[in-house]
Formats: C-alpha cells, sequence, structure tokens
C-alpha cells in the first residue's frame, strides 16, 4: 500500500520527490519488480533426482517471464525425506516479496496426509502458484498378462513379488492398488528408485511392476516391443473436474478406475478409493507445486501465476517439457488452487484406513 | 568378432565425442585439480570428488564424466611427489611407495625415483583403461544373469576383503568393520523405515551418516591433524636430485614387474570394497615376495617404488567396472563418482551399458587421456611441484580444514554436518592412533547398506520360489554364478589372511601401557553393545536382523579383545599407541591441534561459517604458523576470498550459526 501511495504522490509533484521515487523500483506503477533480485527456488531434496531436474528446468524460465529479470537460483535443503526442507521453509513464512519460493514433491505431501511425526510444516499456510502432474503405467510378464482380459479376477491366485522402494514413499499408491483389486503381492523393500524395480522385473526376479510414464517411455518401451513386457493399465489422469480418466499419454490403456470397477470386490467409492484417490493425487496428479509463503500479496502471487503461464505457453515449451515432465498439462492459477486442495487433503477415516493397512500388511508404523 | 563389431564403432564415437575442445577442457581441468590433490597429503579421491560434486548439475554428460574420470585418474600419480619427496603418503594408494622413494630421494635420486614413478604410472593406467573396454563388452551379455543373489555375493567378497585389511590383530580388523558397517546402519532402516540409534528428534540421525562426510572424518581429519602437529616444511630442500633418464630405463628393465602388479592392481580395483589403501601394499608384497635379491628393499630399491605405482594407477580402470556395471561402489571415491553420474543423469548398470555404449566408452578414453596428460604433467612440472612442498604444512593446513568443512556443509546443508566430521574425525584419529584399521571401517560402512537391503531381498524372493517348489528355490539361489563367487570369497579370505601381513597401515608399531588402548577399546565395545541392544528392541523383523547380527558378532570380537587385553603383555601388538611413537614427539598435543578445529566450529555454530573462518584463520596465521599481522591478515583474506569465490560460483551458502537466527544478514553471511 504505501507503494502506491508514495507513486501517485510522486506523479503529481514530480520533481520534489524524484529522490524518493527513484529508490523504488523503477516499474512500480505497472506492479511488482524483482529487478536486481535474486530468487531462491529451494527443494527439500538433492540434487540428483526427478526434483532437481524439475526445479532446474524451470528456473532459467522463470528467470525469463518474471518481471525485472532476476536471477533464480536453485537451492537444496535435503533431509529426512524432505520434511527437513519442508520445516525449514515454514519457518519463512515472513519472507513474501517475491525472493523465496518452495517446490514440493509427492515425498513431501505423503508424510503431511500420513501424519508423520517429523511433519511441523502445513500446507494450507502456503500459497500454490504451480501443480505438475505426472502418471504411472503397470505392466507384467507376457506369460501372466495373457490371463488379463480387462479385469484383475483370474490374476488372484498369482503369487506376487514386487521391488520397491518403501511402504511410505510413491510406491504406497501401487501397493494400495493392488490389494484393491486382490492381488496377492509382495513387496521386496529397499529397491534402489524405480529403476531398480525395473531391473528385477527384467531378470524374472519381479512379476509385476510399474514405472511413471517418463521412465516407462524411456525404458520399458523397448522391453514391450521385444515382448518382455505388457502394459496392463495406467493410474489414470485428472481431469478439470478433479475425475479420473484415462493418462492422455497412454490412451490406449485402461485406468486404473475402470480395471477396478470391472474386478470383483473392488469398490470405486468408500474409505478404501477414497485414501488410494487422494495418494494418486499426492503422488502423481499433482506431484510437484511451487509455493509461495504466507505473507507474499496476491501482486507477488498474481505475478508469478503470469511469469509461469507466459513459460508455459512459450512456443516450444512442450517440445523442450517432454523429456522432463512428460506431457501433462502444468496447471497454474485456479487450476493450481484445486490440485493442491486435492493433495494436501485426506477424510480421517482414509487416513486411518492407510495407517492401519500399513501396520498390518507390512508392520510399518510412524512412531 | 561380434563383439569387436560393437566395440570398435563405440569407441570411435567415444573419442569424438572426447576430443571435442570443451570436453577436453573440463578433462584437462579435471586433470589439473587432481594433480594438485594428489600432491597434498592426506587428500585423496573421495575429497576431490567432494569438491567438484556441486559442479555436476546441468553439466553435459560426457564434460561431467571428464571432469570427474580426469581428477580421479591422476591422483594416484601425483600423490607420489609427497611420498618421495617428503615420506608422507600423498592419499592411500601410495603407502607403500614411501617405503623405497623417500630413500631414494634421500640418497639424491628422488628424480630417478619419481620418473620411474610416473612411467609405471602412465603404463599401469592406460593399461586399466585397456582392461577396463574389454570387461564392459564381456560383461554385456552376461549383466542379465547376475540378480539378487550374485550382487549379494560380490558385495559380501567386498566384505570379505576385511582379512586383508585387518592389520596385525585381525579382531581389531573385525571389529573396525563391524563398526563401520553399525555405522552405516544408523537411521532410518532401508526397507521398513525403524529407526535406529537415531530418533526423531534428531532429525540429521534419521537419514544416517553420508559418506562424503565419513570419508573426510575417517580418511582426511586424523591425517591432516597429524601432519600439522609435525610442524614441519613438508620437504626440506625442494630438489630433485639427479636421474630422470635412469627412471625411465629402470621401468622399461623391469616391465614385466610392472605388468604384473598393473594386474593386480586391476584385479584389486574390480572387487568391490577394496580400494587404494590396500592395491599399493599387495603390489609391494609381491614384488618383494618374487625378487631374487631382497636385501635392497626399504633402502631405496627402485622396484619398490614401480610395483606400488604401476598398480595404484590400474585399480582406478579396475574400479570402475563393478561401479558402470552394477552400480555397486568399487571403493570410497566410485561411491562418491556414483552420486555424479546420478546428477549427470546417468544410471550405472546394465541399462548404461546397453544403450549409451558411446558415453560410456567416453570414460574408458578419459581416463587414458588423463594419465597421460597427467603424467606428462607432472613430468613437467616438477620441479615447480617440488617446491610447493617447501611450503610449511602449518600454513596449509587450515586451508585445508576451511575446503573440508565448506565440502562437509554441502552434504546437507546443515550445522550438524559439521557436528557429525568434528565427532566422527576424532573417532578417525582415534582408530588410527591405537592402530584399527581405518581401510576395515570404511569398507564396512560403504558396503552396509547394500550387504543389509541384498540380504532382505535375497531372503524374499528365494521364500517366495521355495514357497512354489525347493527345486526354484535352489535353482534359484545356486546359480553358477553364485558359487563361483562363494568359491572365490572363501579363497580371498584364505589368502586374505596370509597377504595381510604385507600391508601396514602405520610402518612403527610403539606400545606403552595398557591404560589407553583398553580405555577406547572398552568405550568401543560399550557403544557396540548399545547399539545391539538398541537394535534387539527394533520390533520389526526385517529391520532388526542385520544390524543385530553384526552387534552381536562386533560384540563377541570386542569381549575376546579385552579377555586377551587383560592377559598379555604390556608390549603386545594389542596395545598399539601412535602417541608413544613419532607422534607423540611431535611438536604440538594432539588436543590442542584438534581444538583450533573444535574451535572453528564451536565458532560456526555461533556466528556462521564465514566470520568464524576469519575469526579462525587470522590467529591461527599469527601463533601456529608464527606470521606477522600483515601476513597473517594477507593469508586470512585470500583464503577467505578463495571460499566466497567457490560458494558463489556454484551458489551455495555457508552454514550460519546461532546469530544468523536473530538477526538478518546478507549472503555470505546468511
Amino acid at each position: 500500500m504505501a507503494v502506491r501511495q508514495v507513486v501517485n504522490f510522486g506523479l503529481s509533484t514530480a520533481l520534489a520527490t524524484t529522490a524518493l521515487v527513484s529508490a523504488l523500483p523503477a516499474t512500480a506503477q505497472q506492479g511488482p519488480s524483482l529487478e536486481g533480485k535474486t530468487v531462491e527456488y529451494v527443494i527439500p531434496f538433492s540434487e540428483s533426482g526427478g526434483s532437481g531436474r524439475w526445479a532446474n528446468f524451470f528456473a532459467p524460465q522463470l528467470s525469463e517471464t518474471l518481471p525485472g529479470n532476476p536471477t533464480v537460483v536453485v537451492r537444496y535443503r535435503p533431509g529426512a525425506g524432505s520434511t527437513e526442507g519442508a520445516n525449514w521453509f515454514q519457518g519463512q513464512q515472513d519472507q513474501g516479496d517475491g525472493t523465496l519460493i518452495f517446490g514440493t514433491s509427492g515425498s513431501t505431501q505423503f508424510p503431511y496426509l500420513l501424519g508423520d511425526p517429523r511433519v511441523r510444516y502445513e500446507y494450507n499456510d502456503w500459497q500454490v502458484v504451480l501443480a505438475s502432474g505426472t502418471g504411472g503405467v503397470v505392466y507384467l510378464p507376457p506369460d501372466i498378462a495373457e490371463r488379463f482380459d480387462g479385469d484383475a479376477d483370474d490374476l488372484k491366485d498369482e503369487f506376487f513379488l514386487y521391488g520397491s522402494q518403501g511402504a511410505t514413499t510413491l510406491d504406497l499408491v501401487p501397493l494400495l492398488a493392488f490389494k484393491m483389486l486382490g492381488l496377492q503381492v509382495d513387496p521386496v523393500f529397499g529397491v534402489d528408485g524405480r529403476g531398480g524395480g525395473r531391473l528385477m522385473f527384467e531378470r524374472g526376479e519381479a512379476n509385476i511392476d510399474y514405472q511413471t510414464s517418463s521412465a516407462y517411455l524411456a525404458n520399458v518401451q523397448a522391453l514391450v516391443d521385444d515382448g518382455l513386457a505388457v502394459p496392463i493399465f495406467t493410474w489414470g489422469a485428472l481431469n478439470d473436474d478433479g475425475e479420473i480418466v484415462r493418462d492422455p499419454t497412454f490412451p490406449d490403456l485402461p485406468s486404473f478406475k475402470e480395471i477396478c470397477e470391472a474386478t470383483e470386490d473392488c469398490e470405486t467409492e468408500g474409505t478404501a478409493w477414497d485414501a488410494w484417490k487422494a495418494f494418486f493425487v499426492s503422488g502423481f496428479a499433482a506431484q510437484k507445486m511451487i509455493y509461495l509463503p504466507k505473507s507474499a500479496s496476491q501482486e507477488i502471487v498474481d505475478m508469478y501465476t503470469a511469469a509461469l503461464q507466459e513459460a508455459i505457453a512459450a512456443e516450444g515449451f512442450a517440445e523442450t517439457a517432454e523429456p522432463v515432465l512428460g506431457i501433462y498439462p502444468q496447471a497454474t492459477g485456479n487450476a493450481a488452487k484445486a490440485a493442491h486442495e486435492q493433495a494436501t487433503t485426506i477424510t480421517p477415516e482414509a487416513k486411518q484406513y492407510v495407517i492401519d493397512w500399513l501396520k498390518e500388511d507390512y508392520n510399518v508404523t510412524l512412531e | 568378432m561380434d563383439l569387436l563389431a560393437t566395440a570398435v564403432p563405440a569407441l570411435g564415437d567415444a573419442f569424438s565425442l572426447i576430443l571435442r575442445p570443451s570436453q577436453l577442457m573440463f578433462l584437462v581441468a579435471g586433470v589439473l585439480l587432481g594433480l594438485s590433490i594428489g600432491v597434498l597429503p592426506g587428500l585423496g579421491g573421495i575429497a576431490g570428488l567432494a569438491l567438484v560434486l556441486p559442479f555436476m548439475y546441468g553439466m553435459e554428460p560426457v564434460a561431467g564424466l571428464a571432469l570427474m574420470v580426469g581428477l580421479v585418474a591422476v591422483i594416484p600419480t601425483s600423490d607420489t611427489f609427497s611420498s618421495v619427496l617428503l615420506g608422507i603418503p600423498g592419499s592411500s594408494a601410495s603407502q607403500a611407495t614411501v617405503l623405497d622413494g623417500f630413500p631414494l630421494s634421500k640418497q639424491g635420486h628422488a628424480a630417478r625415483a619419481l620418473s620411474a614413478a610416473f612411467a609405471s604410472s602412465l603404463f599401469g593406467g592406460l593399461f586399466g583403461a585397456l582392461i577396463l573396454t574389454f570387461f564392459i563388452l564381456i560383461a554385456r551379455p552376461l549383466i542379465l544373469s547376475f540378480g539378487l543373489p550374485e550382487m549379494l555375493m560380490i558385495t559380501v567378497l567386498g566384505l570379505s576383503m576385511v582379512a586383508i585389511l585387518a592389520g596385525r590383530v585381525p579382531l581389531k580388523g573385525v571389529m573396525a568393520a563391524g563398526l563401520g558397517i553399525l555405522a552405516g546402519t544408523v537411521g532410518a532402516a532401508p526397507a521398513g523405515g525403524s529407526l535406529r540409534m537415531s530418533t526423531y528428534d534428531i532429525p540429521y540421525l534419521v537419514d544416517g551418516f553420508q559418506l562424503v562426510i565419513v570419508g573426510l572424518a575417517i580418511y582426511a581429519v586424523p591425517e591432516i591433524v597429524s601432519l600439522l602437529r609435525r610442524d614441519r616444511p613438508i620437504s626440506n630442500s625442494g630438489k630433485l636430485g639427479d636421474g630422470w633418464a635412469q627412471g625411465i630405463r629402470d621401468w622399461w628393465q623391469h616391465k614385466w614387474l610392472s605388468l604384473r602388479c598393473a594386474v593386480i592392481g586391476v584385479l584389486v580395483g574390480v572387487i568391490p570394497g577394496l580400494g587404494g589403501s590396500v592395491v599399493d601394499w599387495l603390489a609391494y608384497g609381491s614384488a618383494v615376495q618374487t625378487a631374487k635379491d631382497r636385501s635392497k628393499f626399504g633402502q631405496g630399491d627402485i622396484r619398490g617404488v614401480i610395483a606400488p605405482e604401476s598398480s595404484n594407477n590400474a585399480k582406478e580402470g579396475g574400479g570402475l567396472v563393478p561401479t558402470l556395471i552394477f552400480g555397486i561402489p568399487g571403493s570410497g571415491s566410485m561411491a562418491i563418482f556414483l552420486g555424479g553420474l546420478a546428477l549427470l543423469n546417468m544410471t550405472p548398470g546394465p541399462q548404461m551399458i546397453r544403450t549409451q555404449l558411446d558415453t560410456t566408452y567416453t570414460i574408458v578414453w578419459s581416463l587414458a587421456l588423463a594419465n597421460v596428460i597427467g603424467a606428462g604433467l607432472c613430468i613437467v612440472l616438477s620441479r615447480w611441484i617440488a617446491k610447493l612442498t617447501t611450503i610449511r604444512f602449518t600454513v596449509l593446513a587450515p586451508y585445508l580444514f576451511m575446503l573440508i568443512a565448506f565440502a562437509a556443509f554441502q552434504s546437507r546443508q546443515s550445522t550438524a554436518d559439521l557436528a557429525a566430521l568434528l565427532a566422527l574425525g576424532v573417532l578417525g584419529i582415534l582408530l588410527r592412533r591405537f592402530d584399527f584399521s581405518r581401510p576395515a571401517f570404511l569398507i564396512g560402512f560403504v558396503l552396509s547398506n547394500q550387504t543389509e537391503v541384498f540380504v532382505n531381498q535375497v531372503f524374499q524372493v528365494a521364500g517366495a520360489r521355495f514357497r512354489r517348489s525347493m527345486e526354484t528355490g535352489w535353482d534359484y539361489l545356486l546359480t553358477p554364478i553364485s558359487i563361483g563367487l562363494l568359491i572365490i570369497i572363501v579363497v580371498s579370505i584364505f589368502v586374505g589372511i596370509r597377504a595381510s601381513k604385507n600391508i601396514r597401515e602405520n610402518i612403527d608399531a610403539p606400545t606403552s601401557g595398557k591404560f589407553a588402548p583398553m580405555l577406547f577399546l572398552g568405550c568401543l565395545t560399550a557403544y557396540v553393545a548399545v547399539a545391539t541392544w538398541d537394535a534387539w528392541s527394533v520390533n520389526r523383523l526385517q529391520d532388526k536382523i542385520f544390524p543385530l547380527t553384526i552387534g552381536l558378532v562386533t560384540l563377541a570380537s570386542g569381549l575376546v579383545l579385552l579377555v586377551q587385553a587383560t592377559r598379555r603383555p604390556a608390549t603386545d601388538e594389542l596395545f598399539i599407541d601412535l602417541e608413544q611413537g613419532e607422534d607423540g614427539a611431535a611438536a604440538s598435543g594432539l588436543w590442542l591441534t584438534l581444538g583450533w578445529f573444535l574451535g572453528l566450529l564451536v565458532l560456526t555454530s555461533l556466528f556462521g561459517l564465514v566470520i568464524a573462518l576469519v575469526a579462525f584463520l587470522l590467529p591461527f596465521f599469527r601463533l601456529r604458523g608464527s606470521f606477522g599481522w600483515w601476513r597473517s591478515l594477507l593469508a586470512t583474506a585470500g583464503g577467505v576470498a578463495f571460499i566466497l569465490m567457490l560458494a558463489s560460483v556454484l551458489g551455495r551458502d555457508f552454514p550460519p550459526g546461532l546469530l544468523q537466527r536473530f538477526v538478518d544478514l546478507p549472503w555470505p553471511l546468511t
């Protein structure tokens, strides 16, 4: 407010207040500018891994489209499965001048949803400006896939082994899906990344696996072409109304929702479904989000929204983005808010259902 | 023939990739950095890679690879300088070179020793690159037959190397390795996330210790502290003496010895877990064993230089084999190299070798070229590098501390990184002082997580197969490869125990009194007891079984050692205490010297690293370095300016302290 008053006054009595005005950002009349400033784009992960790639993809674009062309640097605050960095960001809520943004991932959302004791951050304090999604494809060895005919009923007597990173990681989504389909899946925990799970599948040690879309296209498509793997369904994608539809990257593959509907004892409503959907949105459909601190003014939020929209609409964005982000919509503005809402809320019953299931099936607790 | 048909074009492609000027520039940059790090005593591959790791993101893969490989490849070339000129190993890979290289230098033949060493290094490095080329080809079709049981066997093979590294008292080696493994299990379990020796109240511990910090603390900190205490110029004259041509002739005369040692180097490199700290001793031992006239060894026999130097460069080529093919690190520095590959968006393993053969082969070329450039530069620059060694170590040490603190902080960006560095550094110093094998500790640490994960996974997968039928279960476990590996493991334990007498991490073995060694042993045993009890109290079976088993074994060896300690005389090797030898005679006390470093860390936790550095460097140069005020100021300003430049180029923050919590300060003070 103070800015506008001084500027109005300065416009009418220009001479007298030259000194005052020149101390202000040059483009103050058209909104805030970050000229000469450095924006810190903090992610709670290390350089390696998907979030690092994602942040380093957006950082230079933001630098170009934000007013005043600030320097945008990516800073890494890894630790405690990303909760350490998120706790840190929670302590920076008064830095709302647009020089601090925070990038989260499914690994940040999951502990929040599950009530992990390490979580001292509150998503509802933060202001979302971007939500990036992804998807995933489930595939089987050809001999087992023969028995798959659009539902999982004929697979229920098979013993499945699945290479998993851990029950509270993004693998929560596939594990819960397998359980809902009534499949007997033994997860082999402690696998190093999804790539490790794929290798176990390739060696014949695991006989069910999933990969995120970009990893599927890069590494599994070749196996499918050679007849060594058969994709059976995708997790799906969210449409604008928040409903699960077929994944636009794989329109020929049914979504998990379709399979679940066709399979006996699998319900697409009720507590289990609500739980699965909450974690699916949080881990895939709205996996990575950019936040501003609580104290950022509406002007600053609008500035970021406009800058991101400009970057996403830019010519050639789709091509450069595809290897990093896949072909999924990048949500801004109200769409981002809706995604944020869905990715960070869960009903108490659904939450309890997941906690009980983790304890019962895998003896995993969050004390 | 089919192999050649794939290999030759890929090698050609890789060659053209690496020969682009920008890539060459990165390679040369890596070589220069590696040479400087090799020259500095106490710093090796782990410290070097930790410093360049932050640069990696966003680099072109070939450029990043060239930088890292260039750095790693030449450290065993230039570390010869301090081994020969000062009698201090430049890195752990040149410990054996000291035995004959230093006497040669004292007799005025430093140049002869150096040129023979560079010729051997060059040959060994090229040989290693050649072998790596073929290994990658041979492994390609076999790779998918390496399942979890085979990977477990490879990891256990690495662990079995503790036998050879155990040192004078085998049980102490077991104890050190057990401690390393237990240190690796601290934090959330890989399978079920149960906490071990940690609580959610200290989030830092939940993630476990980072390799960069453990590596720096266990190796670099003790060496630097020990050198700093002696307060000597690294070398007295900086003169090289005569014999350049003679050295090359020596190498040619002993070319078969050089070849044999290069083979040893490659083999040692291929076995995960064995790194630089053993390879030189094995080569030296082999040279001594097969020599007809052994009388000159230890007094300046040129074969004692050629043997370790041929092997230590060759081991880098070998070490890349398990790293690239299976993603199992061949050594501590290879584990960090793996982290660098991840930053370059490359995942080592079958996929990379199948689909990115040309990129993979740029590693081979980088290795070969780096060795050529490195050896060339060493010869050309040797006169000036030798001058560098006349600088007093006291002047270098604070800069090394500064770099180590900065590199350690990059691992988690937490002030707790520095606390962990100091705490583990003290452990490293004491392990060294009481002659517990530090390589065994590090092997245990590096392979701890993988062993636990593989054991659990093999158990689960095999269990599922056995439920189907006994036959499919055994078929899964007992493949020809895993049986072959099992045999190699058994053989290597026997051979290892026999060969271990050639490996002397500390050359003297002074003893005096039982009290200090027994106190330390008692503390270690007490920690192991607590860790074992803690593992017992974990209620998830998969998360408990591994640390519990290791804990019990380590506890047993600790107790046996304690019983032995009460019975044996105080002059027994059990009671080695380096403080009673050369270390104790040094100019400054151990705790006082460590106190300086502690001071730096305490100041950092109060005021942040930048302010702390000024408050640390200035009095250090004035008091310990006996500089005048102006020189102290200049030296301080130079050091701080360098680290500021490094941080700004990397876009890094410095560790903040208590002050920063209350006052907002501009970068770099934040």
